[in-house]
């Protein structure tokens, strides 16, 4: 299991932000996507159609999901096809080990996969004695680390070159330390060159689907590398793990998405790969996999239709909501401690793991709503992190101190003329701690504020008595 | 100018809680720019806040109470303006989402919702002000609040209006639509995280050097200048309705003067 | 109860508690129900090629046409300005194959899948789409899928009249050659060749796949 570490997150996130790689890493987060996304959805002229269309076409699977992946099923088994259906995380392992127990698979190869992060793969595969190899560089990389991605397209987005350097020499033992490794061109061919044997010796291998097309139980990745190609195609056995929401009715569906998708996440009108899948090798095909299995995993997500936070099944994981989030350009993705960051990871953690243990991540927001502002599948982020916090402060999850000061205040505030005379006397204490500058340097209550920074002083006296004696004065020049 | 008095429109101001309690010159700028464009304006006097913190809180009874006093209070009005994004997004389309499902007070909320106004975007808007007529001498930043920008789609209206003062130039600051890190009670809560959105913020402030720096919401206005304050910027901060009423002889917000040096 | 049902019950019982499946079935969405929205491109035969041309070239692929009996000599010149030897592997695609007729002084041919060491696959791709310069790549004997990823240089032959301008122009005829709810093993979307920016986001061309892409638009 992936270790939760999503109730530490305010200690997290300092760590993070004293963390002077990840800061230098994070610098080319806070540009480069957002500039190519809006170049890429300003050179077409149908791009908010398009995202309504695709939009249009999520809800109606989610409508009729269930009959949709019966029909996927159906379609995938008559290509000679195998669907194993897993409820929950603990069940996906249980099926992909078993399958690959049955092969005696030594070696697995795995294409990028979130699915695979959120069921915890490779710490099982490994715990059983079958050696896991991301092959997506940045996978790899965050393999050789130890690590999780901190990103859902871009995974290793918070290490920098000269760690990746650190890494290879400390891991590739094999080759010359003294070897020139100081451009990433130099990082990424010494990774080719390692991985292109994996390839070639892999047992069995494991991509995810960003698409299934239940028209023709075809399963679709789409990648930039080839990696999630090589993994597919050459090893004797093909797994795919795939959430039930992926489900499209047809190809012409998936080429609606497909058109937003890419231009969401890195700005490229399409990524290199798209790949479609159908079934194992057929009879005359000199390459491909002779087994071909669908994982389908619900994992909670079942739980979320009819619910408020249905429409969050929509996501397509572009990663766009984070490429534009402040709180994620401040503290990376792995502050927020589990599996999926950022705001689409705000709404969706608490689903999968708990309220009560991802709480921080919905309360963790500005609500500045440019996540849903760029979310191709207008997804209402913001909206649905308030629908957390209601959760919260219904069951009194959200602390106590917290929950008696909004309600003590909103007492008040329901009372106008005991609010007028509160306010009144707040303005008065507060401008007396202003001084003669104007500002306050500290102040006990509000401390996490005067901590960083001043607290303006007020003017004096509030709006309403100056309005009211205003009023009056009009009056007596009458 | 103004037309016969029962054909100006009836205009009640929603002050907002910070403006009320922080800053009184925003709500007494707000009143000058509105009936300077021939309103026929009103304040009501039992008005508290919006419940915002309540509803961002997760406090969903406590907002639907507060709002609905909101709406008794101002639904007689011909128009609800604010002199804040954030309050008036609250009013506008967050009020409908509280009682959504309410049989009884949906229509109602509807009603008012349509009514609800932020300043610079009911000017120029609805009122069609294309200018105010000001004197400010000053080199000007814009800060685009989150909820004015994107709730709302206030963008081009201030700044419309602030480039027709007389003396002012508009100097842009990068990423000016990017949150300043204030998020309410986050700013708080979150205090560590807020602080790195606001250093981000004030590190594209200063680079547009300018004397100023205006905003539409006090909210983000008490973070930033908060910060530019810690940092022992010289840059003055100001609500933009401050300004387009010319009112600028008073001291900064966080400041007992102003050191911008603008002439 | 199988996982199956544990898990189509939940949803059925979610979205449709009381649904009757005989009449909702009625409103999924089987193929060509709708192509959505449409980007709209060039009508004529010439700038569909341009566009797909353009597009391409976007994507870092290098872009030509070439009458049919230049093909050999166009790709043995490819090969030669690369510093490249003149040795590739095809699989057993009949257009191809009349293509590089006679040219056994020009190329060095081999025929099959590829196991890594081969330099330089060609292939022939079943058609092009204008709106972002992306071939589409059917999976078997004629093409295996091999030949598009492991070979660092990619040359893939495309026929001027399978260049057209929407994906969905070519799904149609995927299904019209497949048949209704059929596919290939394998459809490979390509466009451009391979890439990773996944240090310091920094854009590398030729990742785990091809370093080149070059395609080559016969004219009839």
């Amino acid at each position: 299991m992936v270790e939760i570490t999503s109730p530490a997150f305010k200690a997290n996130a300092r760590s993070a932000m004293a963390d002077e790689q990840l800061q230098k890493a994070m610098g080319h987060v806070r540009h480069n996507f957002i500039d190519k996304r809006a170049t890429a959805a300003a050179g077409l002229d149908e791009f908010e159609d398009l995202r309504d269309s695709a939009v249009a076409i999520k809800n109606h699977v989610l409508e009729y999901l269930d009959l949709y992946l019966e029909k996927y099923e159906e379609k995938v088994i008559e290509s000679g096809g195998h669907v194993h259906w897993a409820a929950t995380a603990a069940d996906a392992r249980g099926q992909i080990l078993d399958i690959c127990r049955k092969a005696g698979a030594k070696t697995v190869t795995k294409g990028k996969s979130m699915i695979s992060e959120e069921i915890a793969l490779n710490d099982s595969l490994a715990a059983n004695g079958i050696e896991p190899v991301e092959t997506d560089l940045g996978e790899y990389i965050i393999q050789l680390r130890g690590e999780h991605p901190s990103h859902i397209i871009a995974p290793a987005v918070h290490v920098t070159m000269d760690q990746v350097r650190e890494d290879f020499l400390k891991h590739h033992t094999h080759l010359p330390p003294d070897r020139p490794l100081d451009e990433p061109e130099q990082l990424l061919r010494e990774a080719r060159a390692i991985l292109r044997e994996k390839f070639l010796s892999a047992d069995v291998g494991v991509t995810g689907a960003n698409f299934l097309v239940a028209e023709s139980g075809t399963s679709v990745i789409v990648t930039n590398e080839g990696n999630g190609d090589l993994t597919q195609t050459l090893p004797r056995i093909h797994i795919v793990i795939a959430s039930i929401e992926k489900i499209v009715p047809t190809l012409e569906d998936m080429s609606q998405i497909v058109r937003v998708l890419a231009r969401s996440a890195t700005g490229q009108d399409m990524s290199v790969y798209t790949t479609l899948s159908t079934g194992p090798r057929r009879e005359g095909d000199p390459d491909g996999p002779d087994e071909y299995h669908v994982v389908l995993l619900d994992n909670g997500r079942s739980s979320m239709i009819g619910t408020e936070f249905q429409d969050m099944l929509r996501c397509i994981r572009c990663g766009a909501c984070m490429n534009h989030c402040p709180v994620y350009h401040a503290i990376g993705g792995h502050a927020y401690g589990w599996v999926y960051p950022g705001p689409m990871g705000a709404v969706l953690s608490p689903s999968l793991i708990g309220v009560d243990k991802a709480g921080h991540l919905p309360n963790a927001s500005t609500f500045c709503g440019r996540c849903e502002s760029v979310c191709p599948m207008h997804i209402p982020l913001p909206k649905m992190m308030r629908h957390w916090r209601e959760r919260e402060f219904e069951k009194h999850l959200s602390p106590a101190t917290q929950r008696g000061s909004i309600r003590g205040w909103a007492w008040v505030a329901k009372r106008p003329l005991l609010y007028r005379t509160i306010a009144s006397l707040s303005a008065r204490f507060l401008w007396l701690l202003g001084g003669f500058n104007r500002r306050i340097k500290s102040l006990p209550l509000a401390s996490g504020w005067t901590r960083h920074r001043d607290m303006p002083a007020p003017e004096g006296s509030t709006f309403m008595s100056q309005w009211r004696e205003h009023q009056a004065s009009l009056k007596g020049d009458l | 100018m103004p037309k016969s008095i029962s054909q100006k429109p009836r205009v009640a101001l929603f002050v907002t809680c910070l403006v009320d309690l922080f800053r009184p010159s925003v709500g007494f700028a707000s009143v000058k720019l509105l009936e300077d464009a021939g309103c026929d304006l009103e304040v009501p006097m039992s008005q508290t806040c919006c419940g915002q913190p309540a509803w961002n809180s997760g406090d969903r009874e406590d907002t639907k109470d507060l709002a609905k006093a909101v709406i008794k209070n101002f639904e007689g009005y011909d128009y609800i303006v604010a002199p804040s994004g954030s309050c008036a997004g609250m009013l506008k389309k967050h009020y409908p989402e509280v009682f959504a499902g309410d049989a009884i007070w949906e229509e109602r909320v509807e009603k008012f919702a349509e009514k609800v106004y932020e300043l610079t975007s009911f000017l120029v808007d609805v009122l069609k002000v294309e200018k105010v007529d000001a004197i400010v001498k000053a080199d000007i930043t814009y800060h685009d609040s989150c909820a004015g920008l994107r709730e709302l789609g206030i963008q081009e209206q201030p700044r419309k209006l602030v480039n027709s003062i007389k003396g002012v130039k508009l100097k842009e600051m990068k990423d000016s639509d990017v949150c300043c890190g204030f998020g309410g009670m986050f700013s708080v809560k979150y205090s560590d995280i807020s602080n790195s959105i606001v250093t981000t913020k004030t590190e594209n402030i200063e680079a547009a050097s300018p004397h100023m720096l205006l905003a539409g919401d006090l909210g983000c206005l008490l973070n930033m200048a908060g910060k530019l304050r810690r940092q022992e910027s010289s840059i003055e901060v100001r609500h933009v309705a401050e300004v387009l009423a010319g009112m600028v002889d008073n001291a900064p917000i966080g400041e007992r003067a102003s050191k911008s040096g603008r002439p | 109860m199988s996982q199956r049902d544990e898990i189509l019950g939940r949803i059925r019982s979610a979205i449709a508690p009381n649904g009757n499946d005989t009449e909702r079935r009625k409103n999924l969405r089987t193929h060509l129900t709708s192509n959505g929205v449409i980007p709209k491109l060039p009508k004529s035969r010439a700038g569909i090629q341009t566009r797909f041309k353009e597009r391409a070239i976007v994507a870092d692929a290098t872009v030509e046409f070439s009458k049919p009996e230049a093909v050999a000599k166009n790709i043995s010149k490819y090969l030669r300005d690369h510093n490249l030897p003149a040795i590739i592997k095809t699989g057993d695609d009949q257009r191809l194959r009349k293509l590089l007729k006679g040219s056994d002084k020009l190329l060095e041919i081999s025929r099959g899948i590829s196991d890594g060491n081969d330099l330089v696959g060609v292939s022939h791709a079943m058609g092009g789409v204008a709106e972002t310069g992306t071939l589409f790549m059917t999976s078997g004997k004629a093409n295996p899928t091999t030949l598009n990823f492991l070979p660092e240089t990619h040359i893939v032959v495309v026929n001027e009249n399978d260049v057209e301008a929407n994906y969905e122009d070519l799904l149609k005829k995927l299904r019209r050659k497949f048949g209704v709810g059929k596919m290939p093993r394998v459809l490979n979307m390509i466009t451009g060749p391979s890439r990773s920016a996944d240090i310091e986001q920094t854009l590398i061309l030729g990742a785990h796949g091809p370093l080149r892409l070059h395609i080559i638009i016969v004219r009839n």
